[in-house]
């Protein structure tokens, strides 16, 4: 939308969530620069998934504030969001799975245009549109299956899906939520390289597991613990760190 | 294959007037109009995944704004339609801002509590609208001034109101808006990820839902040129709802298939047995048991697979 002048692509000041007496995420402050490829790490149910719904509005947090260049969103609807340029994918794959591949990222390309509103003019006349999504559904590898609905293809090529269906809104923020779950590993070195070829317009913040191939991607790592930044700041930094070790890697 | 059944279809439309005695033509005016209105609910039911157990309130309210205006304040047709028309889709567009508050099961009671208040008033507001006698005595316009009193010219005006409302639904749900309601039906969540605004797509359509219910509305007073209580009830949505589910909901043809069905059950089945009912019941218990999905989408997987041969 506008260009913000701001140092920060996302900025995340005391964010706080609780579900009762649960609390799932704890006075978390968080900066990505433009352009950052930031790796969220943690056990399981450290609140990494939880805080990606808060940052694209699926959950409201229960205080704190949230920065997209810095307009605070931290009201705002998830469909407003990524308007200013933020888009996301799902740990669980979250697919038209009626519609052929094309359909699935021509609603990504759609989302963002003002066309989504027109009652008129049927879809297959936006003979653009069409283009674009097979250009994009190429990039990621899929072009032989453009014309085959979701529920036809194989795991693995969902995921690329997810991935094709963030990356044709241009995100300015991307957030993967752990795009290599489930891969085989010819298909985590594919979706590797996927990632590792997203322009530098875009900030990457992913939640991954697979340690070997995501701390290539990464240059800044967090590592979250029972909702609380236990380590944060350069990957090397962090992996050497002895708080992470003692959390995650496991002594 | 599916052209030459569309073609089948337009001309068993095209041919009653020339064939059939007035008992059929009107028996297949009342099926367009049936159509008409089971087409409007498919756009909540089929393309919104909006269940909804009041859309009634559309048909049964523009009837009795026409019905009132021409024979108690001897307002003109012309102006009347548009009075009802304008009346009905601002009410489609209040009752959506309530029933949007809620999704799936939420969704149908608050459709079906509005519609049992507005029957209710229709029942006991009787200086109004005249309670369980209802308004009799009412004419059909007379657009270009043509005589609609025949069975034939009325048929005639009802077939060009469905096709344009039919043309008009079609152009509705293939466009990008139509791709956005579907994707709201089938991911929502994933909808508003990706920059759609799901509770507007929704309540956009509710609107146009309860337009076109209106329009049905208008034509089924013009048909009957008598308005009842009956036509606002719930047993009036559940026979579109049903027509439609049985139809095949979210498909174009369906819900003109369910509702032809409908009415022809009700119509031929009264006529030989009391309890017509158990008979539509039974009915559609076997259409559901064996094609689940519905009448249009079950018969064309069945040409499909026969198109390709024993196997």
């Amino acid at each position: 939308m506008n260009p913000l002048t701001s140092d920060l692509a996302l900025e995340i000041v005391n964010l706080n969530k609780a579900f009762g007496g649960l609390v799932v995420t704890q006075n978390v402050s968080l900066a990505m620069r433009p352009g950052e490829r930031r790796l969220i790490i943690g056990p399981n149910g450290a609140g990494k998934t939880t805080l990606f719904n808060q940052i694209s509005g699926d959950m409201r947090p229960s205080s704190g504030t949230i920065k997209l260049f810095g307009t605070d969103v931290t009201q705002l609807a998830p469909y407003k969001r990524v308007h200013f340029g933020l888009s996301r994918t799902y740990q669980i794959i979250t697919l038209f799975t009626g519609d052929t591949l094309e359909h699935n990222v021509t609603l990504g390309l759609l989302g963002l245009l003002p066309s989504r509103w027109q009652v008129w003019r049927p879809l297959s006349f936006y003979g653009d549109l069409a283009r674009e999504s097979r250009r994009i559904l190429d990039t990621v590898g899929l072009l032989h299956l453009a014309a085959h609905p979701v529920s036809d293809i194989a795991y693995g090529e969902k995921r690329r899906v997810e991935l094709a269906m963030a990356l044709a809104q241009k995100p300015r923020v991307l957030l993967l939520d752990e795009p290599l779950a489930g891969l085989s590993n010819t298909e985590r070195s594919t979706v590797k390289s996927l990632i590792a070829s997203i322009p530098r317009e875009t900030t990457v913040v992913m939640i991954e597991h697979d340690m070997d191939t995501a701390l290539d991607l990464a240059e800044t790592v967090t590592l979250l613990n029972y909702g609380r930044v236990i380590v944060d700041g350069d990957r090397d930094a962090v992996i050497a760190d002895e708080r992470t070790r003692e959390v995650y890697l496991g002594a | 294959m599916k052209w030459v059944g569309a073609a089948l279809l337009a001309a068993s439309f095209l041919l009653p007037p020339f064939f059939a005695g007035d008992f059929y033509v009107n028996l297949a005016s009342q099926i367009l109009i049936a159509a008409i209105f089971a087409l409007s609910l498919n756009l909540l039911v089929g393309f919104g995944g909006m269940t909804s157990l009041g859309h009634a309130s559309y048909l049964g309210v523009a009837a009795y704004i026409s019905a009132l205006l021409t024979s108690r304040y001897g307002v003109g047709h012309g102006a009347a339609a548009i009075i009802s028309i304008t009346g009905t889709t601002a009410m489609a567009a209040f009752f959506g801002v309530i029933a949007l508050r809620a999704t799936g099961l939420g969704f149908l009671m608050i459709t079906l509590a509005l519609s049992q208040v507005l029957w209710g008033l229709a029942y006991r507001m009787s200086d109004v609208t005249n309670g369980d006698n209802g308004i009799a005595g009412l004419t059909r316009p007379t657009p270009f001034g043509i005589s609609l009193d025949s069975a034939t010219s009325f048929y005639w005006f009802a077939l060009i109101m469905a096709s344009f409302a039919f043309f008009m639904m079609t152009t509705f749900v293939s466009s990008s808006f139509g791709s956005s309601l579907k994707g709201v039906r089938d991911q929502p969540r994933r909808m508003a990820a990706l920059g759609f605004n799901p509770w507007m797509i929704r309540w956009i359509t509710f609107i146009y839902a309860g337009f076109w219910g209106g329009i049905s509305g208008l034509l089924y007073v013009y048909y009957n040129k008598y308005i009842h209580p009956t036509s606002l009830s719930t047993t009036s949505s559940a026979e579109a709802l049903l027509g439609v589910i049985a139809g095949g909901s979210g498909t174009l043809g369906g819900p003109v298939v369910g509702a032809a069905l409908v009415l022809l059950l009700k119509n031929y089945a009264s006529a030989y047995i009391e309890r017509w009912n158990m008979l539509l019941g039974l009915v559609f218990l076997f259409i559901v048991l064996v094609m689940p999905t519905g009448i249009v989408p079950g018969l064309s997987r069945l040409l499909a697979g026969l198109g390709r041969g024993p196997r």
